[in-house]
């Protein structure tokens, strides 16, 4: 979709005045859009996904005007995209996003404390002739240094209203409000928005900078393209000469004296009309994107179709290029920097400074980001991060799983016994209590990873530990993510986001499940308990170990995958080092509220349909005793007190030994499936009864003590303390009378847990943040070969040191 | 020499930057064009990356990206070598 859409879309908009408009917040990152786009809503906004990404998109109504609706985009430092942030915000600016409303107007966030830096990205847009409005926001912060800004003369420089606010108190927003609906009033009048010029300036055309080819003003440039599309048509495969002619007379750029330079720019620009490849008012942009380094293997520009013809003469002009420079430069990079050549003379006409003075962001900085201290500072959060979820989340987690037994015994009573009636409670509720338990754990992560975003810690904590992280062949934002999933990966996963470059990104999420999270705790404890009775340094020391290797091994595999499937170049670590700021616990509430609730909502489904299927095969076939089918328990229902109850009704009832819910399990297509298993599992010094419960334990692996308690037939509610099953545990024997569980056998399996991926959540957010199935697959086969292989080297090298 | 070769709190001009560097167009939208004064703020814990004062705000980048950065060195005195 091109710009064209919304030009034609806004004119029909003309006759129904009704129509509502879509006004897009667009800046640097951490410039306050999210700040403004809560006043300006009311807080009153929905949260969705961009069709096809992950990246999340704000919408909501202005308050007072509710014809106009605002969307916030993400952060972003030109329209040249490094990260999938970047690239959605500049595709919805272009109107290139599918299924998504072009814009009706942009509103340009700067942070006026930094303009020159915010003013490249606002410029840019500026140029893409949407209407536009600009606001310095951060105004406290100006003159709390002491300086000033003219934002009448900025208006008249950058040939577009401006508007002063800070976002934090309010000020200012109610005057942003009524320049917002001024700037959707025009362009209703107007009809066509190419036509909207703010009253307070010249327009577009007046700027000083000058766009590297002769479109300077968007009325002529519009009309010249339609022309030229016509006669470019013949010209499409020519020569350079056609072109040439095109752009004879065309007034040379103020900002190149380099004439094969200028010549350069406008020749890309000629082939962006002369392919139409892109609608009159984007073709600064493009052309700008084409001439960028690397430009015909851009992915952020793969959806735009580039004939043959057209990729061929690229690829020449990138040539001649890079020989007229000796690949020093290219006119991409000149064009930056004629850009803020301009920008730095607007800058010292309408700023005023006073003299430097050291901030108290540099005090800060002094400690966080000391030789010792910055370390020490570095894990005092981390500590303070894992306690909080850790000793936060618990009697929020025991509530829920109160709350979900609740549910169990109210459905047990409503519903007779039967399938259905097992299928709700070992099914459907043991499933949503296995991600709902969950949910205080990832609230905490998010609402802490959203509190130091926004103070600013976040950045200096990449910069802390990035050495570390490039040792991995990672980036230093890895390091969070990798963290947070010492809780839970399902967050870590989603806090991939951050990271620009898609190898890394990828690289991060693969490795993240490694990391040993909370619901192997249960297994770790198990093990530990039942097996290595005594010595509370030996026990400490293993529950380390595992630890440790999973850390070890996702660094290991991080740095192998880098090398490998997911070859690039070193990941840059080019980024802001913000000031840091008070950080506001409503936002930070807001915003861990919408990300855990599309946890929910996303994974939740997905796995709670999982364990429906796995509930099915331990539930089939049912196993007749003298006609009567027994509703036994489910391996997946962690939630379950009221179906051993009705079991021990039921034996109570048909007094078989046959009917523990044990046998129903064993003989299910689960139990058959474990014991399917057993030959290849047997090398691990697994029997088939733990095969079925690492079977079970695909899902979800936490289940793995449930079903344990199950498949032993240990009567009460199945819990890691309890001692009738680490009995069971210790006195589980092979037919030969071997013991089963050897200490050996308890590191075997622990360390099958460390490295095996048995996360439907996991799997299931993995195929929603890499939008296919490809990499939730490759993680699940390389995890299960590596836990395999891990587990066998164990086992085997154990037993020919003889322990076992 | 290069960015990756101040030390702490020393100042430089940037002269060029390496084309052939991945990064190095992103560095000059985010303001490090011929011309800019930059000054090395301080240094990671480990030795890397390195926070530099570049247009006003803080910026990191790693000691490999730096070296892509041609600078001259600003003195005190003011005088460029
Ligand atoms: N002092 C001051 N702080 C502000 C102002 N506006 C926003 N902030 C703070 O600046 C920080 C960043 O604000 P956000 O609104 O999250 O910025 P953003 O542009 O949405 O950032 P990204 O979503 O990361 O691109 C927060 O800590 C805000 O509280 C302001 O006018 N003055
Ligand atoms: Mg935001």
């Amino acid at each position: 979709m091109t710009h064209h859409a919304s030009a034609s879309t806004a004119s029909a908009g003309k006759s129904h005045t009704k129509r509502t408009r879509l006004i897009g917040l667009v800046g640097n990152p951490n410039s306050g859009k999210t700040t403004l786009f809560n006043r300006l809503t009311g807080l009153r906004h929905k949260v969705a996904n961009y069709p096809g990404v992950t990246v999340e998109r704000r919408e909501g109504r202005m308050q007072g005007h509710d014809a106009i609706r605002i969307v916030d985009l993400p952060g972003c430092y030109s329209l040249t995209p490094r990260s999938p942030d970047e690239l959605i915000a500049r595709d919805v600016l272009m109107g290139w996003v599918d299924g998504a409303e072009p814009l009706d107007g942009v509103v340009v966030v700067v942070d006026a404390s930094n303009l020159e830096r915010n003013l490249f990205l606002a410029s840019q847009v500026a140029e893409l002739n949407l209407p536009t409005l600009i606001v310095c926001n951060m105004m406290d912060v100006v003159s709390g240094r002491g300086d000033a800004i003219d934002l009448e003369l900025l208006s008249e420089r950058l040939g577009a209203p401006v508007v002063g606010t800070v976002g934090s108190t309010g000020v200012g927003v109610d005057a942003l409000r009524s320049a917002i609906d001024r700037m959707v009033d025009s362009t209703d009048r107007s009809g066509d928005e190419a036509d909207w010029q703010p009253s307070e300036s010249k327009g577009i055309g007046s700027l000083s900078w000058q766009p590297p080819h002769p479109t300077l003003s968007p009325k002529k440039g519009a009309g010249k393209a339609k022309a030229d599309g016509g006669e470019g048509k013949e010209a499409a495969g020519g020569g350079a000469e056609n072109r040439d002619k095109a752009s004879k007379g065309a007034r040379p750029a103020a900002w190149h004296q380099d004439e094969r330079l200028r010549r350069t720019t406008s020749e890309v620009a000629q082939l962006v009309r002369d392919h139409r490849l892109i609608g009159p008012a984007a073709t600064d942009a493009l052309s700008l994107l084409l001439l960028s380094p690397g430009a015909l293997n851009r992915e952020d520009v793969a959806h735009i179709h580039l004939p043959e013809a057209c990729r061929k003469t690229l690829a020449a002009i990138h040539e001649r290029v890079h020989a007229e420079t000796d690949g020093r430069a290219s006119a991409f990079m000149h064009a930056i920097q004629a850009r803020y050549a301009w920008l730095s003379r607007v800058v010292d006409e309408v700023q005023t400074r006073a003299p430097e003075k050291v901030t108290i962001s540099d005090k800060i900085d002094r400690v966080a980001t000391h030789k010792v201290w910055g370390m020490a500072v570095f894990a005092a959060m981390m500590g303070l991060i894992f306690l909080s979820i850790f000793s936060w989340a618990e009697p929020l987690m025991d509530g829920i799983e109160t709350v979900m037994g609740l549910m169990a015994d109210g459905v047990y009573a409503l519903l007779g016994a039967g399938m259905l009636r097992d299928l709700l409670i070992d099914g459907v509720i043991a499933g949503m209590g296995n991600v709902v338990v969950f949910f205080p754990q990832i609230c905490i992560l998010f609402l802490f990873l959203a509190l130091l975003e926004d103070s600013g810690y976040m950045a200096r904590a990449a910069f802390v530990m990035d050495r570390v992280m490039a040792g991995a062949g990672l980036h230093g934002r890895s390091f969070i993510p990798l963290l947070s999933s010492y809780a839970c990966a399902v967050p870590a996963i989603m806090a991939t986001r951050t990271i620009e470059n898609r190898r890394d990104r990828l690289t991060t999420i693969l490795v993240a499940p490694l990391m040993s999270c909370s619901a192997r705790l249960p297994i770790y404890i198990l093990m530990i308990s039942a097996l290595f009775p005594g010595n509370p340094w030996l026990r400490a020391g293993i529950m380390f170990a595992m630890y440790a290797l999973g850390t070890v091994t996702a660094l290991l595999m991080a740095r192998l995958f880098k090398r490998t499937i997911l070859k690039g170049p070193a990941p840059s670590f080019i980024m802001e080092l913000p000031p840091y700021r008070m950080p506001q616990i409503g936002t930070a509430l807001r915003h861990m509220w919408d990300r855990s609730k599309l946890f929910l909502t996303e994974a939740g489904t997905i796995i709670v349909a999982i364990s429906v299927v796995l509930w099915a095969l331990a539930y089939f076939p049912r196993m007749e005793t003298n006609g009567v089918a027994n509703g036994a328990g489910s391996p997946v229902g962690r939630v379950s007190p009221a179906a051993d109850e009705e079991d021990a009704a039921g034996v109570a009832a048909i007094p078989s030994p046959v009917t523990a819910p044990g046998e129903q399990l064993r003989q299910s297509y689960m139990g058959r499936f474990g014991r399917f298993i057993e030959p290849l599992i047997e090398p691990l010094g697994f029997d088939w009864k733990i095969g079925i419960g690492l079977t079970a334990s695909f899902a979800a692996r936490e289940v793995f003590v449930a079903t344990m308690a199950v498949v032993y037939g240990v009567e009460d509610d199945a819990d890691v303390e309890s001692s009738p099953l680490r009995e069971q545990i210790r006195n589980a024997a092979w037919p030969d009378g071997r013991k089963v569980y050897t200490p050996l056998v308890g590191i075997s399996l622990m360390v099958f847990y460390v490295l095996a991926c048995q996360c439907m959540s996991t799997l299931a957010i993995v195929r929603r943040e890499t939008a296919s199935w490809r990499w939730p697959i490759f993680m699940f086969a390389y995890m299960t070969a590596l836990a395999y292989a891990g587990s066998f080297v164990v086992y085997q090298g154990g037993r020919l040191f003889g322990w076992g | 020499m290069t960015l990756d070769q101040l030390t702490i709190g020393q100042e430089g001009r940037v002269e060029q930057l390496d084309a052939s560097c991945g990064s190095a167009a992103r560095l000059m939208e985010m303001g490090l064009v011929p011309g800019t004064a930059v000054r090395v703020v301080r240094v990671a814990p480990l030795g890397d990356p390195i926070d530099i004062l570049v247009r006003g705000y803080h910026l990191s980048l790693r000691r490999s990206e730096a070296r892509g950065v041609t600078v001259g060195r600003v003195d005190t005195a003011g005088a460029a070598t």
